[in-house]
């Protein structure tokens, strides 16, 4: 008897997740059809599936915008790394003053609405003629992600041993060995798991991007947009295009969804 | 995640210049602590140029007169956008939007976030598949989700609900147009249900098996073992996701740009802000707004960040 209800939760466990997952899975069957065959009601479900509307979507120059999501990705998650790993490493593992303080003042930061700051950014940009610029996205998106950045890191280094940095100090170790050739082999995964977030922040990022781009600098969220067509039909080719665009970040999420959590939680919870 | 638990704050009592230390360690410590602040540096200042000197600076606009149509005329009003926030027929209504927009789905995707976190934390046939699949709303780029919704889901012609709906026999909805809240909070909740039910999962896997089984076996039935037991544990961790998904949810900004364009009671504070800057030009308004509506964040974010910091606090041994 507890067998049968168990068999019941679990199928209905699998109907509810399956409804909720839906959406991305009709996205992708929808992306595979042809766009009479996308716009059918009701839906056809037996059809011939193929890649012709991915074809579409690069025609259409996609592959620049990806690029530009690129590069302001990973350039800004590479200069959230060189700050924040010897940031959180001087607030966890040396002691200095006001450590609740600065942390304090980095997680409200992540708190302060992008309404902020936009106004004089956009004018402080458009002075300097960086508009619709790539590097001065990234580093936006570096400032947003440094906080959880550093409290992500903080909390991974919380858990290196402090025996090792100071067998590593006996042993006459200076700051630079002790972090690069000690203390940073333990933290791989959780850099990665660091980096994973700031990736999948920015890779999404639409606010800044549409305000401070146009053309040269713009990343993909804006430009999705511009596969809605006020007079065709376009449910084929902007699925294709939303698929070639969350899957990069799906997938990165899909292989790391145990670091995930923590990240999400700011570190709190593991 | 099946070690999940609270990370602890290392606590790392800073060793006062005692009377009895002698002048080495003294210096010793003296150097460490200059490298700490010379590892500390480089991030807090990179924050405080790109996120606190452009705030001071939109103090200073919210106190123009600033029209992006007359840019000769841009002189000091004090506060006189301000009188034109609080006096003016948008800013309530608007607080209202951002008040049951971001409200509702908090409670939504929290309480479906519950549902699915206890669903997913029994042992049965892919559940590794089936959390997979669950967090994969979350990890969408918001501007796609938007779209999708939009068009393949909810458009009144296209859209596989008003298909559904029709049929169950029921006429198709106008989402979009008719109901833009509902809209915005159908996809606000299927986007963030997933993280709650990750950070709620973690808590629901960081109970101690011993003691539930203990409790059934003294006759709890499931129901009253999750009443007492499970919901007084998970306490801290639905505060954590609760906090930190409201803060996210009030900044959403691209579902409503995508989606409604801040029509029918959809034009949030963030939107509102950006319609004056960006569309009506007017500088100086969109800046009192943009410094109201930081208030308003501080204010949520302010009680977000003592639990957050109770709860790594109260995390460690000490």
């Amino acid at each position: 008897m507890p067998k049968i209800k168990g068999s019941i939760i679990t199928a209905a466990t699998w109907v509810l997740v399956l409804l909720f997952f839906f959406p991305i899975g009709w996205m992708v069957f929808t992306s595979l059809k042809s766009e009479g065959d996308a716009a059918s009601i009701p839906p056809k479900f037996l059809v011939d599936l193929n890649f012709d509307q991915y074809a579409i979507v690069f025609d259409r120059g996609m592959g620049s915008y990806l690029l530009n999501s690129l590069s302001a990705s990973l350039g800004s998650t590479l200069i959230v790394l060189l700050l924040a790993i010897p940031c959180a490493y001087g607030l966890s593992i040396r002691p200095i003053k006001k450590v609740q303080d600065v942390l304090f003042f980095f997680i409200s930061t992540r708190f302060l609405p992008a309404a902020a700051s936009i106004l004089p950014v956009f004018f402080i940009l458009k002075s300097l003629g960086a508009l619709d610029n790539i590097t001065a996205l990234s580093l936006l998106y570096t400032a947003i992600n440094l906080p959880i950045a550093v409290w992500m890191m903080r909390s991974f280094f919380n858990e290196v041993p402090m025996e090792i940095v100071e067998a590593a100090q006996i042993d006459g170790a200076n700051l630079r060995t002790e972090l690069t050739k000690v203390v940073l082999p333990i933290l791989m995964p959780g850099i990665a798991a660091v980096a994973l977030i700031c990736f999948i922040f920015a890779w999404n990022e639409y606010f800044l991007a549409t305000l401070l781009t146009t053309f040269t600098a713009r990343t993909t969220p804006p430009f999705l947009a511009s596969f809605v067509d006020g007079r065709g039909q376009f449910l084929a080719v902007l699925s294709a295009a939303s698929t070639v665009a969350v899957l990069p970040v799906v997938i990165a999420g899909w292989v790391a969804q145990k670091q995930l959590v923590r990240g999400l939680a700011m570190g709190a919870v593991k | 995640m099946t070690t999940a638990s609270i990370a602890p704050v290392r606590q790392r009592t800073p060793v006062p210049p005692g009377e009895e230390s002698g002048t080495a360690t003294r210096l010793a410590l003296k150097k460490k602590g200059r490298q700490a602040r010379a590892l500390v540096m480089p991030a807090l200042i990179f924050s405080l140029v790109l996120t606190q000197v452009p705030f001071l600076v939109t103090i200073v606009f919210s106190m123009l007169q600033w029209n992006q149509l007359r840019p000769s005329e841009i002189k000091f009003n004090w506060f006189e956008n301000y009188a034109v926030v609080f006096t003016g027929p948008d800013f309530l209504p608007s607080l209202m939007s951002t008040v049951v927009i971001t409200g509702s789905s908090v409670v939504l995707s929290l309480l479906l976030g519950l549902f699915f976190a206890v669903l997913l934390d029994r042992k049965f046939m892919g559940r590794g598949l089936a959390r997979t699949l669950m967090i994969t709303p979350f990890l969408i780029m918001p501007a796609a989700a938007a779209l999708l919704w939009k068009w393949s889901m909810l458009d009144v012609n296209v859209g596989m609900v008003n298909w559904a709906l029709n049929a169950l026999g029921l006429p198709s909805v106008a989402w979009n147009t008719d109901l833009p809240v509902v809209t915005i909070v159908i996809l606000l909740t299927w986007q963030y249900t997933p993280f709650m039910m990750l950070i709620l999962l973690a808590g629901l896997q960081s109970q101690s098996r011993e003691v539930l089984e203990a409790a059934s076996v003294d006759g709890a039935g499931p129901w009253r073992t999750f009443q007492w037991m499970t919901l007084p544990h998970l306490r801290q961790y639905i505060e954590i996701s609760t906090l930190l998904g409201t803060i996210m949810m009030l900044q959403a900004f691209d579902p409503i740009a995508i989606m409604t364009k801040g029509t029918g009671g959809t034009k949030t504070l963030s939107y509102l802000l950006y319609e004056r800057a960006f569309i009506g030009l007017d500088v100086g308004q969109a800046a009192a707004f943009g410094v109201v509506t930081v208030i308003i964040t501080i204010a949520v974010a302010s009680i977000a960040l003592r639990t957050l910091f109770k709860v790594f606090i109260n995390g460690g041994d000490r």
